[in-house]
């Protein structure tokens, strides 16, 4: 889950980062009255998107009439196909040097790892390209986290003078941010060294991660909300992934790999998926809500139902796709493909029940699928 | 550095049940047993000391090591309650450690993994099905009795999806090939054992002939794993799901998402195809393919001692 500027920003301060003052409007009066007690100011767009400032999105305002205009452009802009409909309006800082620092999941080292440069303001992978050494990966062993001697060594050589053992410091406190937060990113781009020597974060971004969403449902309500549509909001709900997709073909499969497995082969023997929907794993069981599901989407004009069960039983998911086929008496047709755990018990009951074979193959229960939908 | 040869289960490997009670860790602890897999024990704080399964039923795993050998130790074990269960095995001093569950908090993930490369662990997973060695024993949550999926052979089964796995095994039969051994790596972004660890196991194994490769869309592992594939000695057939998926979506599995011009479909099949592994369109091509690479592969191959002659260009 991602979180915006405004969202983000308090994290960092919460763990002792400076940033700006600011306040966050959604009016270009509200604009004006916080530039009004903060002096000159800038003026951000708030959008899960990046490059905003290419887009528009960020002016610098001196005073509150500049700070009103301002807004009122920026406000009902689209940036990245969203529209701008918060601002946050931040004190202008006085930059003399912008560094680049992040914490993130590193799959390679499967651990945290630090990111730093002194080519801050700038894209960190356009920076890389330019320098190689440009910059800095630090690999963190999770169980001894990150302690400001380790942090210094990260920065070491890197011309920093004075600010160097600062920057060190919020190093170390980006890196408890990310800890004790389950971020998958935490970054701040840049982070500026002012005239007055002070560090500031002049922006950040922070995902966290979904899977530890239930250790932090403080903060769950200011991340981006997924953007899902009426089916797929049903599928959450449900505890389901369901994925609206644009073609004719239901899938009802088990497991992620199959599930995206039966899609290609809906598409390599000409036909286009309706949907994504997996009844794998914990979710075995909900084969009845998970049918009524995919029929519920009106595109839906036959129905592949692939099972070839491992932890996922397939008679278990069958009997509750038969139920829920005996209940919903749906008038599009279904064809089946059943292997693996459970599938002596599972064919029966479609043979039985249904008075239908299940295919040998998944490839011909899918080109009966799409025959059957011309 | 864990031993490779140590992520393929043998049939005299003892095994632990993580949470054998439960309804999960029952059902699928009696099918590894009537496999003949040797399960030695089980774990559940709350009712140590009882029987269950005909096996005792330990305090923690470390208690457990103190009373009996244990090679492997596989986990049926709620998410929240995985990183205690996974150091708890890890001290225990298993060779290889099975992580079954999913959707275990990142982070939770990264410091057991960080103990399991301190103690030489071998860990399988997270989000993995588990592993089989057709006639020998399994673990996990593979169908391995039934005959139509896993049959003794000489293809050895890498799979990051246990359904796709499953897949690939029952068209290997259908075709009438089996299987050395069948490694499921799991769908997480971060894995204990990663693709090119799992080739290089089967490039060593002397009862793999070759090996399918199942990967699916999202990470690096299959492009990572290509110089490997250029340099083996064995022939490797692969398939990658995931060519219909939209960018930018989860699909199911946390580590199966494309986010720009990473992981894609397109960058997978090209890196493989350079490599020389023949990649498939359909999972149903394998039977057939598999066959014909296995044929030219044994062709080319001069039998060991054959005097080999000096051609003329």
């Amino acid at each position: 889950m991602d979180f915006e500027e405004y969202a983000a920003k308090p994290l960092l301060a919460a763990a002792g980062i400076a940033i700006p003052r600011g306040e966050t409007v959604t009016t270009p009066d509200e604009a004006a009255a916080a530039a009004e007690s903060l002096g000159p100011v800038v003026v951000k767009a708030q959008v899960p998107a990046g490059k905003r400032g290419k887009a528009g999105g960020i002016r610098p305002a001196d005073d509150a009439a500049s700070a009103r205009s301002a807004a009122s452009e920026i406000l009902g802009m689209a940036i990245g196909g969203h529209t701008v409909e918060r601002l946050l309006v931040e004190e202008r800082a006085d930059i003399a040097r912008e560094l680049y620092a992040a914490v993130l999941n590193d799959t390679a080292s499967k651990g945290p790892l630090v990111l730093f440069s002194t080519l801050g303001g700038m894209d960190v992978e356009e920076a890389a390209a330019q320098d190689a050494d440009a910059v800095r990966r630090h690999a963190i062993d999770i169980r001894h986290g990150l302690d400001p001697a380790a942090a210094g060594n990260i920065l070491d050589g890197l011309d920093l003078g004075e600010a160097t053992e600062a920057v060190a410091d919020v190093l170390v406190r980006l890196y408890d941010v990310w800890r004790s937060r389950d971020a998958e990113l935490v970054e701040i781009n840049p982070l500026a060294i002012t005239g007055d020597g002070r560090i500031v974060a002049l922006d950040c971004k922070f995902t966290l991660d979904d899977l530890s969403k239930v250790r932090h449902e403080d903060i769950v309500g200011s991340g981006v909300p997924d953007t899902l549509t009426e089916l797929e909001a049903r599928g959450r709900d449900l505890g389901l992934t369901y994925i609206e997709l644009d073609g004719e073909i239901g899938i009802l499969a088990n497991g992620a790999g199959l599930t995206m497995t039966t899609m290609d082969a809906v598409r390599h023997y000409g036909g286009a998926p309706a949907n994504f929907l997996e009844i794998g794993g914990q979710s075995y069981t909900k084969a009845t809500p998970a049918l009524d599901l995919v029929l519920s989407n009106p595109k839906v004009r036959s129905l592949v139902v692939n099972f070839c069960g491992a932890f996922a039983r397939t008679d278990v998911m069958t009997e509750g796709v038969v139920n829920a086929w005996e209940e919903l008496k749906p008038d599009v047709p279904v064809f089946f493909s059943i292997h693996g755990t459970g599938s002596k018990e599972a064919v029966p009951i479609v043979r039985e029940r249904l008075k239908m074979e299940p295919f040998p193959t998944m490839d011909e229960a899918v080109r009966a699928a799409i025959a059957a939908a011309k | 550095m864990s031993d490779l040869a140590g992520m393929i289960v043998r049939a005299p490997d003892r095994m632990l049940v993580q949470g054998i009670t439960g309804r999960q860790g029952s059902f699928w602890a009696e099918r590894m047993q009537e496999y003949g897999a040797k399960v030695v024990g089980g774990v559940n704080p709350k009712r140590a000391g009882e029987e269950f399964l005909g096996v005792p039923v330990y305090e923690s795993a470390v208690a457990a090591a103190k009373e009996t050998e244990i090679d492997v130790a596989v986990m049926f074990i709620p998410p929240m309650a995985a990183k205690a269960a996974a150091l708890d095995a890890i001290e225990a001093g298993v060779r290889l450690l099975v992580v079954l569950t999913e959707h275990i908090p990142t982070q939770d993930v990264m410091y057991f993994m960080a103990a399991a490369k301190d103690s030489g662990t071998r860990i399988m997973g997270p989000n993995t099905a588990g592993l089989v060695t057709p006639g020998e024993t399994f673990v996990g949550i593979m169908p391995a009795w039934e005959e139509d999926i896993c049959r003794p052979g000489r293809v050895g089964v890498v799979s990051r999806s246990g359904s796709l796995g499953t897949l690939a095994c029952l068209n290997l039969v259908q075709a009438g090939l089996g299987q050395s051994t069948v490694l499921g790596l799991g769908g997480d972004p971060i894995l204990g054992t990663t693709t090119i660890e799992a080739l290089q196991a089967l490039e060593q194994d002397p009862g793999t002939d070759a090996v399918v490769l199942v990967g699916e869309i999202g990470g690096t592992a299959e492009e990572d794993a290509a110089e490997f594939i250029a340099a083996m000695s064995k022939p490797v057939v692969a398939f990658i799901a995931g060519g219909a998926s939209p960018a930018g979506r989860k699909m199911g599995h946390a580590g199966a998402i494309v986010t720009g011009d990473k992981g894609t479909y397109r960058s997978k099949r090209n890196a493989l195809e350079k490599a020389g592994a023949a990649v498939l369109d359909m999972p149903s091509q394998l039977g057939e393919t598999m066959h014909k690479v296995m044929a030219s592969r044994a062709a080319a191959v001069p039998q060991s001692g054959a005097i080999e002659f000096p051609t003329d260009h």
